[in-house]
C-alpha cells in the first residue's frame, strides 16, 4: 500500500504541469461549490432566523384555522388558551427546549386616519401580540447571523394602545410626516375616492361612542380600527401608532398592523371571552422542532383538544420556496463543477495511461494483477481530486474570510432590511467535508475508465509500446 | 497483496524448467494472420544459461513471451516449472509470474518514478515479503550488482549499464525459478554489454538460476550452455554450448 501511494504521488508530481491544470480544475470546482454553499447556508440561516423571530418555530391553532381561518380569525379562537399555554410550558419534555411561548390574535378590518385633515382609510391585516414576548423572540439568533434585534420600546406590555404599522400602510394613511418616515412620499393630489367623499362619520361617531378617539395626549398619530366582533357587531378601537416597520412583501407592507394582544382581543371579542387565534412556540434550537411537534401532537391527542400544530415552513412558504430555489441552484452548480472535474480528470488519466503503457506492461509482467493496475490509476485520480479539493477549500476559507470582513450587506428575498453579506463556512463542516468527498470521489470515478483500460491492456502489447 | 500461500510456487523437482509441445502463435491484424510460431516443441533444462537465437522476426520474443506466461499460445501447451500455465486465469498467471519468473528487458523498463532500490524492492512487495526481509534482500542484490552507492538514484540519473544492472537485480531479488532476458545487451555499448554478460554469468553460477535469453549477441551466445535456433517460427536446431553448469 505504501508503494502504491508512493508511486501514485510521484507520478502526479512527475507530470506536474498536467497535474496542476487538473488539480486547478478540481480546486476551482471546490472553491465555487464551497463559496456558494457557504453563501447559501448563510442565506438559509438568515431567512430561518428572520422567520423564527417573526412566527416562532411552531404555532398551535384551532383545528381548521390554517386552511379556513384567515377569512374569519375570530371564529377560530382557542378557548381558554392560557390553560393550553400552561399545558405546553409545563410539559417536562417541551419545557427545557422552549424559548418563548406566547399567544397571538390575528384580525382584519378597516383602519382610518381622520385626524389633522386626513380622511384616509384602508383595510388592514393585524396581529395582536405580547410585546415583551415579541422582544424575546426577536433576539433569537441560534445561527449567529447577527440578526438579533434590540428591545423595541415602541411597543410595551404596559400600554395596550400602542401599535406599529407597515410603511406602506403608513404612506397610504398619510402617517409619513407624523412618523418621520424617510423616503415615504405624501400623495400630491388626493384621489377621487378620498376627496370626493365625506368623512366617515359612521366610524368617527362609533369611535366617539366607544370613547376611543378623543384622547390624543401621547403626541402619537392615532388610527381608528374598525372591525367586527365574533357576534358580528361593529367595533372600533383606537391605535396609537408608535412607529412604522417595513415588511418584506409589498402586499403585507400595505396592510400590516401589529398591536398589543389586549387591544386586538378588545376589537375582536369586545366584552366577550378573550381568546387567541394562535399559540406561538419559539424553541432554543431548530433541530428540536420535530421532537416538540411530535410531543405537541401527543398532548393534543391525549387531552382530546381541537387543535392543530403548524411549523414556520408552513406559515412562511416563501422561506421554503427560497430554500428550494437556492438548493436547486447549488445542485446545478455542483453538477456543472462535477462535470468539469470529471472531464479534466478523464483527460489527464487517459494521457497518463498512454504515456505509461510500457510501464504498465512491465509491472504486469512482474506479477501485478489487473486489479493492482486499476487501483494504481484510481488512486492517482483520487489523489489529484483530494489535493485539488483541499486547495479549493483553503482558498474558499481565505476568500470567505476576506468577504466576511468587507462588511457588505444586501436585502435577501422577502426581507425588508439589509442583512450582512457573509459566507458561512466554519458553521457548516458537513458542506466542506461533503464537497471535498464528492469531488474526490468524482475524480476517482473519472479515473475509472482510463484505469480499466490500463488494467485490460495486453501485457505483450503494452511492453511493445514505445 | 500477500501471496505467500499461493499454490503456484513451483518447486524444481524435475529437470525441465520449460516444456513446450506443438506451441503455435498466430497474430491477427484485421483479416491477415501472421504466424509467429509454427508448432514448437522444446525442453529447456533447469540451472542453465539457455539462448534462443534467430533472425529478427523469427519468433524469439514470442517464444519468450509464452515461457514468461505473458502471452498464450494459439495452439499447443506450455509447461513452466511443472505447471501447465494454460489452465491458469489471469490473476493466477500474474501470481505465478510474481513467484517464479524474473524479466530483463532490452529497454530496461524500470519504473521511472521509483529509485533503483524501490525498483528492485518492487517484486518482493508483490509477493508480500516482510519489510525487514525486503530490505535485506534488496540491499544484498544491489551490492551484488555493484549498485549499492546508487540505490537511491532514479533511473534517469543512471547510465544505461547501471539501469540494466538494476533490471538484473530486480529480476533476481525474489530468487525466481527462471529469468527471461530479451536482448539484454542490445541497447548497451560493447564494453558495458560485456560487463553485464559477465555479471549475469556470475550470478547464474552463484545462484544456479535458470536463465533463458533471446539474443543476437555473439558475445552472449558464447556463454550459453544450451542454444536453440529458431527460424520462421520453427525450432531448427538445438545444440549444447559450454558444459560448466
Amino acid at each position: 500500500m505504501k508503494l502504491l501511494f508512493k508511486t501514485a504521488a510521484r507520478n502526479i508530481l512527475r507530470n506536474s504541469r498536467r497535474s496542476l491544470m487538473t488539480g486547478s480544475a478540481v480546486a476551482a470546482g471546490a472553491l465555487a461549490m464551497m463559496l456558494f454553499g457557504g453563501f447559501v447556508s448563510y442565506i438559509f440561516a438568515g431567512l430561518e432566523t428572520i422567520n423564527v423571530q417573526r412566527v416562532g418555530h411552531l404555532s398551535v391553532f384551532r383545528a381548521g384555522y390554517f386552511l379556513f381561518g384567515s377569512g374569519n380569525p375570530a371564529a377560530y379562537g382557542i378557548d381558554d388558551y392560557r390553560r393550553v399555554m400552561d399545558l405546553i410550558s409545563t410539559d417536562p419534555k417541551i419545557r427545557p427546549l422552549l424559548n418563548v411561548v406566547t399567544p397571538t390574535q390575528s384580525l382584519s378590518g378597516i383602519a382610518g386616519n381622520y385626524s389633522g385633515g386626513n380622511e384616509a382609510s384602508k383595510t388592514f391585516l393585524g396581529v395582536g401580540l405580547v410585546p415583551s414576548a415579541r422582544d424575546r423572540m426577536r433576539q433569537w439568533d441560534e445561527h449567529r447571523t447577527g440578526n438579533a434585534r434590540p428591545t423595541d420600546a415602541r411597543l410595551s406590555d404596559d400600554d395596550e394602545s400602542r401599535g406599529l404599522v407597515g410603511v406602506g400602510l403608513a404612506r397610504i394613511l398619510g402617517l409619513c410626516g407624523s412618523l418621520h418616515i424617510s423616503e415615504c412620499p405624501a400623495a400630491s393630489t388626493k384621489a377621487d375616492t378620498l376627496d370626493s367623499r365625506k368623512p366617515r362619520e359612521d366610524i368617527v361617531g362609533l369611535a366617539q361612542l366607544e370613547g376611543t378617539s378623543s384622547e390624543r395626549k401621547d403626541g402619537l398619530p392615532h388610527l381608528d380600527l374598525l372591525g367586527a366582533t365574533v357576534g358580528g357587531a361593529p367595533n372600533v378601537v383606537s391605535l396609537a401608532v408608535s412607529g412604522a416597520e417595513a415588511q418584506g412583501a409589498r402586499e403585507l407592507d400595505d396592510n400590516y398592523i401589529a398591536m398589543h394582544l389586549g387591544l386586538a382581543q378588545q376589537l375582536v371579542y369586545g366584552r366577550g371571552e378573550h381568546k387567541a387565534t394562535g399559540i406561538v412556540l419559539q424553541l432554543k434550537r431548530t433541530e428540536d422542532l420535530p421532537a416538540v411537534r411530535a410531543r405537541l401532537n401527543q398532548l393534543i391527542a391525549d387531552k382530546h383538544l381541537d387543535l392543530e400544530v403548524r411549523d414556520f415552513g408552513e406559515l412562511a412558504p416563501f422561506y421554503v420556496q427560497v430554500v428550494a430555489m437556492f438548493s436547486s441552484i447549488f445542485v446545478f452548480i455542483s453538477l456543472v463543477m462535477g462535470l468539469i472535474v470529471l472531464f479534466a480528470v478523464v483527460n489527464t488519466m487517459t494521457m497518463n495511461v498512454m504515456e505509461r503503457t510500457n510501464e504498465i506492461g512491465t509491472i504486469r509482467a512482474m506479477g501485478l494483477r489487473r486489479g493492482g493496475v486499476r487501483n494504481q490509476f484510481l488512486l492517482e485520480g483520487a489523489l489529484i481530486g483530494a489535493a485539488g479539493a483541499t486547495i479549493g477549500a483553503l482558498l474558499a476559507f481565505a476568500i470567505g474570510a476576506v468577504v466576511n470582513t468587507m462588511g457588505w450587506s444586501w436585502i435577501p428575498p422577502g426581507n425588508s432590511s439589509p442583512t450582512p453579506f457573509r459566507v458561512d463556512l466554519t458553521g457548516h463542516p458537513s458542506l466542506m467535508l461533503g464537497t471535498w468527498i464528492v469531488l474526490t470521489l468524482v475524480a476517482m470515478a473519472a479515473a475509472l475508465i482510463p484505469a480499466n483500460r490500463a488494467a485490460r491492456l495486453s501485457v505483450v502489447d503494452a511492453l511493445r509500446h514505445v | 497483496m500477500n501471496r505467500t500461500d499461493s499454490p503456484l510456487v513451483a518447486t524444481p523437482t524435475q529437470t525441465t524448467a520449460v516444456r513446450l509441445r506443438d506451441a503455435a502463435k498466430v497474430y491477427r491484424t484485421g483479416e491477415v494472420e501472421v504466424p509467429a510460431l509454427r508448432g514448437i516443441s522444446i525442453d529447456i533444462p533447469y540451472h542453465r544459461f539457455s539462448m534462443v537465437i534467430g533472425a529478427s522476426g523469427s519468433g524469439k520474443s514470442t517464444l519468450l513471451n509464452l515461457i514468461g506466461c505473458i502471452d498464450a499460445p494459439t495452439r499447443g501447451t506450455v509447461e513452466v516449472c511443472g505447471e501447465a500455465v494454460g489452465a491458469l486465469d489471469d490473476d493466477h498467471l500474474a501470481d505465478f509470474r510474481a513467484r517464479n519468473i524474473g524479466f530483463i528487458f532490452q529497454t530496461f523498463s524500470l519504473v521511472p518514478v521509483l529509485s533503483a532500490y524501490e525498483n528492485v524492492e518492487y517484486p518482493l512487495v508483490l509477493v508480500g515479503t516482510p519489510e525487514a526481509e525486503r530490505r535485506r534482500r534488496t540491499t544484498a542484490v544491489l551490492e551484488a550488482v555493484g549498485l549499492g552507492p546508487y540505490a537511491h538514484r532514479r533511473p534517469n540519473e543512471l547510465s544505461g549499464g547501471q539501469r540494466q544492472r538494476v533490471a538484473i537485480a530486480r529480476a533476481l531479488v525474489k530468487a525466481p525459478q527462471i529469468v527471461l532476458a530479451d536482448e539484454p545487451t542490445a541497447n548497451l555499448d560493447s564494453q558495458t554489454g560485456t560487463a553485464i554478460i559477465e555479471l549475469m554469468r556470475r550470478v547464474q553460477a552463484e545462484s544456479r538460476t535458470t536463465f533463458v535469453f533471446a539474443t543476437h549477441d555473439a558475445q552472449l551466445m558464447a556463454q550459453a550452455h544450451e542454444i536453440f535456433v529458431i527460424r520462421d517460427g520453427t525450432l531448427v536446431e538445438h545444440r549444447h554450448g559450454r558444459s560448466d553448469a
